[in-house]
């Protein structure tokens, strides 16, 4: 446990000295802060315009750091050659892999509890300028704690797209690791159109084929509660614990297949 | 087995080469070789000869396709033998945005080392490589030469019994390598075991107690360097006497040496000593020394790889005959 504590902790040192970190944290929070201007473009919408916005960059970036930082874990060690130096100490190689994804999750983790801050901080903001009159017209304040339930559902989207990454690099280059993965996100945002392709197409075999592949792939739409958290739609405990649960489960069969791989991998 | 520091029985690998129909190739032909604790095995040979293969099985980098290794007497992947084993990679490349000290810290602590101890321990190394004043540059900035000395100091960060060193002088200049040297020989005094593969000859005659010498995957000479069976090309005589003349019409060729009618001779391998002496002597002439002139190592070295790579008649394929040359050392 301790060597899985030390290469996370390393991880997130590395990444938290990678100036490609602090160029999307700062893009993702001057977003947010233009989000006040756009907002102002827009009678009564500006609250909705700055959480939509702001929730989205931090999705967005989110992305970009769990893709770029995830893709490089175990391919760039590889390429580097650094991974002969760390496995030739008493470190198993699932260790790695777990020491790894702990250190994105928590270089993630650390990220996105900046940009909430910065979207809170424009929010607090606009709710301290505005009259109260004004803020009648808002349909859940600005600083609305449903929020956190949002960015909660990112982050833990986050993970499981970290998990892709880190899946994908046990096995191939930092590139192509990248383009499964982004492939895959995408992909894992219509998902659910392929539960009902059976309806529509003729052909039973392609109908069970899509079946499985719903299945076999990431559903990554249910993390996605942008709309209901700007428009005062509550979200339900059960419904957090249950994407939750969802998300935990993909991505232990996640690290448990890039575990597998890695573990039998040559390393020439 | 048991008593030695490292033991390789027939240790094979083969890799898969080509994309559409892969086919195995051998890198490594049933190497079997046992290491005594405390002795520096320098592990010799050229380019694609399987040394660093066998490193690399070693530390389970990768795994072998058949056979096996012990070190101190534990399969390899032992965690608690990685405890005491030090490993330089060749060419080591690290982390861009550590220091040098952060990383030997971070591979401290991976042994379980304190946090204290890393850092005196950190502290000590990257001044005995020659980088104390180095040690919190970011090793972005590091030139090949410096992340050689600190993959040197890293494979050292556990005081380890056991230490393989992959080309550990690759890209350093002549004063690193001197540095080098000497802490090779000061493990080496230490009573530590060291492998060291290399092709830089010189290095091998002046650390290590035995050779091992590998070509196109296969162990083709192993042994102390006293044992060995260098060819004698021929002697140096020293003689007194009264002039060259005596010498040039018993077909020598002399040089004078100083004052005193002292001669210096080459004599050629197909004159032999026992029957050029006797005639010497009946022309006046004193010998002074008579010393054997061999061949040097990287001779040697050049005649079995040479004559590996005749005999194998550049096929590496999986029907090969292997010559696995066994040894064990003197114990």
């Amino acid at each position: 446990m301790t060597v899985v504590v030390r290469i996370a902790a390393h991880v997130f040192k590395e990444s938290v000295r990678d100036k490609v970190l602090y160029n999307l944290v700062l893009f993702a929070v001057m977003l947010m802060a233009a989000s006040y201007l756009i907002g102002q473009l827009s009678a009564g919408q500006d609250v909705k315009i700055i959480k939509d916005l702001g929730l989205a960059a931090t999705q967005v970036f989110g992305l970009f750091i769990a893709v770029f930082i995830g893709i490089g874990l175990v391919s760039k060690e590889v390429e580097r050659r650094s991974i002969y130096s760390l496995l030739s100490k008493p470190v198993r190689r699932h260790e790695l892999i777990l020491g790894k994804y702990a250190g994105l999750v928590l270089t993630l983790a650390v990220n996105i509890t900046v940009m909430a801050m910065a979207l809170y901080l424009v929010l607090g903001y606009m709710s301290w300028t505005e009259t109260e009159e004004f803020k009648q017209n808002w349909e859940t304040p600005a600083t609305d704690p449903a929020l956190l339930q949002a960015l909660f559902l990112i982050f833990i989207q986050l993970m499981l797209v970290t998990a892709v990454a880190l899946f994908f690099s046990t096995f191939s280059s930092p590139i192509l690791s990248a383009v499964l993965t982004f492939g895959l996100y995408v992909v894992g945002h219509f998902n659910t159109d392929l539960r009902n392709f059976e309806n529509i197409v003729d052909s039973q075999a392609v109908g069970i084929l899509a079946g499985v592949v719903y299945y076999l792939l990431p559903n990554l739409a249910p993390f996605d509660v942008k709309a209901q958290v700007v428009h005062a739609q509550p979200i339900s405990f059960g419904y957090m614990a249950l994407t939750s649960g969802y998300a935990g489960a993909y991505i232990g069969a996640l690290l448990l297949a890039a575990i597998f791989i890695f573990s039998r991998r040559d390393f020439k | 087995m048991a008593g030695y520091a490292i033991s390789l029985q027939e240790l094979t690998k083969d890799y898969s080469v080509g994309f559409w129909r892969p086919r195995p190739v051998r890198a490594l032909n049933k190497v079997s070789l046992d290491v005594n604790t405390g002795e520096v095995l320098a592990y010799l040979g050229p380019n694609g000869a399987g040394k660093t293969t066998t490193l690399k099985l070693l530390m389970q980098l990768i795994y072998p396709t058949s056979g096996g290794a012990e070190i101190l007497g534990r399969p390899v992947g032992d965690i608690d033998t990685k405890r005491r084993v030090g490993y330089l990679p060749e060419l080591p490349y690290f982390y861009d945005n550590l220091t040098a000290e952060e990383l030997l810290w971070y591979f401290g602590g991976l042994f379980g080392l304190s946090g204290p101890d890393a850092k005196r321990r950190a502290a000590t190394l990257l001044d005995r490589v020659g980088l104390e004043a180095e040690r919190r540059r970011r090793l972005r900035n590091y030139s090949k030469g410096m992340l050689q000395r600190v993959g040197l100091a890293e494979a050292l960060i556990n005081d380890p019994e056991v230490v393989f060193l992959d080309e550990p002088m690759s890209g350093l200049d002549p004063v690193g390598r001197r540095q080098i040297r000497e802490l090779i020989q000061s493990l080496r005094d230490d009573g530590r075991t060291i492998v060291f593969s290399s092709h830089i000859l010189s290095d091998a005659e002046a650390l290590c107690t035995r050779v091992a010498i590998m070509a196109q995957g296969t162990l083709v000479a192993v042994g102390h360097l006293s044992d060995l069976e260098f060819k004698t090309l021929g002697w140096e005589l020293v003689v007194t006497g009264s002039d060259t003349q005596a010498l040039t019409s018993l077909g020598l060729d002399a040089v004078k040496q100083g004052q005193g009618g002292r001669f210096v001779v080459d004599v050629p391998v197909h004159r032999h000593p026992d029957e050029l002496l006797p005639l010497l002597a009946s022309e006046g002439f004193s010998i002074v020394a008579l010393t054997p002139i061999h061949e040097s190592l990287e001779d040697y070295f050049v005649r079995h790889v040479t004559r590996h790579a005749s005999t194998a008649a550049g096929s590496h394929e999986l029907n090969e005959t292997p010559q696995t040359a066994t040894s064990s050392p003197k114990r």
